[in-house]
C-alpha cells in the first residue's frame, strides 16, 4: 500500500525520509494467509527475523519462545501446510513478532476464527499491549474494538470519519436500544404512555430510550399491567449503532457537498 | 539497515534458497544431470564414435563444455524463475517487502540461490562426464569465472522473468521458446566453423554462442570467438540485467499494489 498524500511518522521515523527504519519498528499480520506452505513452521519464523537483521541465533530463540506462547513448538519441524487454519493465523502473528517490533499491526485477526481461539487470541493481545506493544487492529468485529481498544478510528470507503478515544466516542451514542425478558407470555404489545414500546415475540419486548432518562415509570406501567420483567439487556452493540450513524452522516454530508 | 544486518538478511535469502531446491531434489538436482547424461550416452558415445574429431578434439569431449554450461544455465534460470514466482504467487514475497532488507540485497540473495544451484548441477554433470571421457581443466580460473557470470546473469534473467509473470504458464515461455533454442544453436553440439558463412553472421547475434565458447575456452583452450569479447559482453548483460531487476524490485513493480 502506497501513500497517498500527508505524512507518516512512525516512533518518529518519517516514512519518506527513513522508511528502512520506520519498517523495522513494525510487525504486520495481514488477513489472508502469506507464507510458503512447503517452508517448516519454525524456519518461516526464524526466516523473518533474519530479513530484519536479527543474527540466526538470536532469531531462533525469539522464535522458541512465541512458538512456545503461541502453542505451536510442537508443530515447529512440520511444514505449514500441515498446520490448521488457527495455527496458521497463530503463526503469522509469531512471524510478525518476531524481531520484536514496537507496533503491531493486525489486519482483521479473527475473521473467521472460531470463539475459542479469538478469545485466546484477544487475551495474547492484552498480554503483549500490556508488555509494551503498540497494536493496530483493523476489525469488522465492533464487538472486538470496543473490548480491546483505547482509541477507535472509523473509516468509510478509505476517509476517517471518527478517530477518538473508545469512551468519548460512546459518550456520543444519545439513544439506547434495550430488550426486557418477560415471565409470561404475552399476545400484544402492553400500552405505555410516553415510550416507544414494541413486541418482539411473546417473550420479549424492546424499548429504546434517550440515554440517562429513568425507566422507572417504564416499570411501573408495566407493572401496572401484570407485566414482570425478568431480565434487561442492551439490544446490539453500542459501538456499532455509533458506526452506523457516523457513516450514514458521513455519506450525507458527502451528497450535500456536491461532489467534492 | 547497518551492513551486518544486511549480511544477515542475504544469508537468510540464501540459505532460504538452498533448503528449497535440496528439499525437492528429485525435481532440482536428478533431472538434469539424467538428461545430461544421455546426451553423454548419445551423442558423445554412440553418435560421437562415428563423428570424429572436432575444434581439434575428439566429439566427446568437445560436448562436455557445452552441455555442463547447458545445464548451469537452466538451473539457474529455473531456479530464480519458479522461487521469485512461487514467492510471488503464494504472496510469501510480502514476508520481504515488508521488511527493510534493500532491494538490491534481496535481488544479490536470489542471484546467489541461482548460482549455487547453476554451480551444483554444473558440478554433479562435470562428474558424470568423467565417465565418458578424461580432460583436464586447461584454465580452472577462466572456467570459474566464466560460469559464475553466466549463471549470475540467467539466474537476474529469471528473476525479470518472474517478477513479469503472471501465471506458472508464463515462466515456462521464456525457457521453452528462447532459452532452449538459442542454447541448442549456441555451438553446445557443433562448432559454427561447420556453418555456411551466412548461418556463421547469425549465429553471431546468439549471445549463448559467446557463454558456451568462452567455457570451452577455458575448459578445452578452443573457441569458436574471440574470449575478451565474450567475456566483455556477458558482463556487459549481467549489468543492465542486474540494474533492470533492482529498478523493479525498488519500485515494485508488479510486487506491490
Amino acid at each position: 500500500m502506497r501513500k497517498s498524500s500527508g505524512t507518516v511518522s512512525i516512533f518518529g521515523n518519517d516514512i519518506d525520509r527513513n522508511f528502512s527504519l520506520a519498517k523495522k519498528c513494525i510487525g504486520v499480520v495481514p488477513q489472508e494467509f502469506n507464507f510458503s506452505v512447503f517452508e517448516k513452521v519454525q524456519d518461516i519464523v526464524v526466516n523473518q527475523a533474519g530479513f530484519y537483521g536479527v543474527p540466526r541465533r538470536q532469531a531462533t530463540a525469539n522464535a522458541e519462545a512465541l512458538l512456545r506462547q503461541l502453542n505451536l513448538w510442537e508443530r515447529r519441524n512440520e511444514p505449514a501446510r500441515n498446520l490448521s487454519g488457527g495455527m496458521k493465523r497463530r503463526l503469522m502473528i509469531a512471524r510478525a513478532l518476531v524481531h520484536q517490533p514496537r507496533l503491531l499491526i493486525l489486519d482483521e485477526p479473527t475473521a473467521g476464527v472460531d470463539i475459542e481461539l479469538r478469545r485466546s487470541m484477544w487475551e495474547f493481545l492484552t498480554e503483549i499491549n500490556r508488555a509494551g506493544t503498540t497494536i493496530i487492529l483493523t476489525t469488522h468485529y465492533l464487538e472486538e474494538a470496543e473490548n480491546l481498544c483505547r482509541n477507535v478510528a472509523i473509516i468509510n470507503k478509505g476517509e476517517i470519519v471518527e478517530n477518538t478515544s473508545v469512551k468519548k466516542l460512546l459518550k456520543q451514542l444519545n439513544r439506547e436500544v434495550f430488550v426486557l425478558d418477560v415471565s409470561e407470555d404475552l399476545t400484544e404489545c402492553p400500552s405505555v404512555l410516553n415510550y416507544q414500546l414494541r413486541l418482539r415475540d411473546p417473550h420479549s419486548l424492546e424499548v429504546e430510550v434517550e440515554k440517562g432518562r429513568p425507566l422507572n415509570d417504564l416499570f411501573a406501567q408495566l407493572a401496572a399491567q401484570n407485566v414482570a420483567v425478568v431480565s434487561m439487556r442492551n439490544k446490539v452493540n453500542r459501538l456499532e449503532e455509533l458506526f452506523v450513524t457516523l457513516v450514514q452522516n458521513h455519506e450525507r454530508q458527502g451528497r450535500a457537498g456536491g461532489g467534492l | 539497515m547497518t551492513f551486518a544486518q544486511q549480511w544477515v538478511a542475504f544469508c537468510t535469502i540464501l540459505r532460504k534458497e538452498v533448503t528449497r531446491f535440496t528439499r525437492i531434489w528429485v525435481q532440482t538436482l536428478i533431472p538434469p544431470v539424467i538428461t545430461m547424461g544421455l546426451y553423454f550416452v548419445i551423442f558423445g558415445h554412440l553418435i560421437g564414435e562415428r563423428i570424429g574429431q572436432m575444434g581439434g578434439f575428439d566429439y566427446m569431449s568437445f560436448v562436455v563444455p557445452g552441455l555442463v554450461m547447458m545445464a548451469v544455465i537452466n538451473n539457474s534460470y529455473a531456479n530464480v524463475v519458479s522461487s521469485f514466482f512461487s514467492a510471488k504467487f503464494h504472496r510469501s514475497i510480502e514476508e520481504l517487502l515488508v521488511s527493510p532488507t534493500p532491494s538490491y540485497v534481496i535481488l544479490l540473495g536470489y542471484i546467489a540461490g541461482g548460482v549455487l544451484r547453476g554451480l551444483v548441477v554444473g558440478g554433479i554433470v562435470t562428474f558424470v562426464s568423467t565417465f565418458f571421457t578424461n580432460f583436464i581443466i586447461e584454465s580452472p580460473w577462466l572456467t570459474m569465472f566464466v560460469i559464475l557470470l553466466t549463471s549470475s546473469l540467467f539466474s537476474v534473467a529469471g528473476l525479470i522473468n518472474a517478477i513479469f509473470a503472471n501465471s506458472f504458464d508464463d515462466i515456462s515461455i521464456i525457457p521453452t521458446f528462447i532459452l532452449t533454442p538459442l542454447t541448442y544453436f549456441g555451438g553446445v553440439f557443433y562448432s559454427i566453423s561447420m556453418l555456411s558463412e551466412f548461418w556463421q553472421g547469425v549465429s553471431q547475434f546468439n549471445p549463448i554462442l559467446y557463454m558456451v565458447n568462452a567455457f570451452r575456452y577455458g575448459f578445452l583452450g578452443v573457441s569458436d570467438v574471440d574470449v575478451h569479447l565474450a567475456i566483455g559482453g556477458i558482463a556487459a548483460m549481467l549489468l543492465c540485467a542486474f540494474l533492470l531487476a533492482w529498478y523493479l524490485l525498488h519500485k515494485g513493480r508488479r510486487l506491490r499494489s
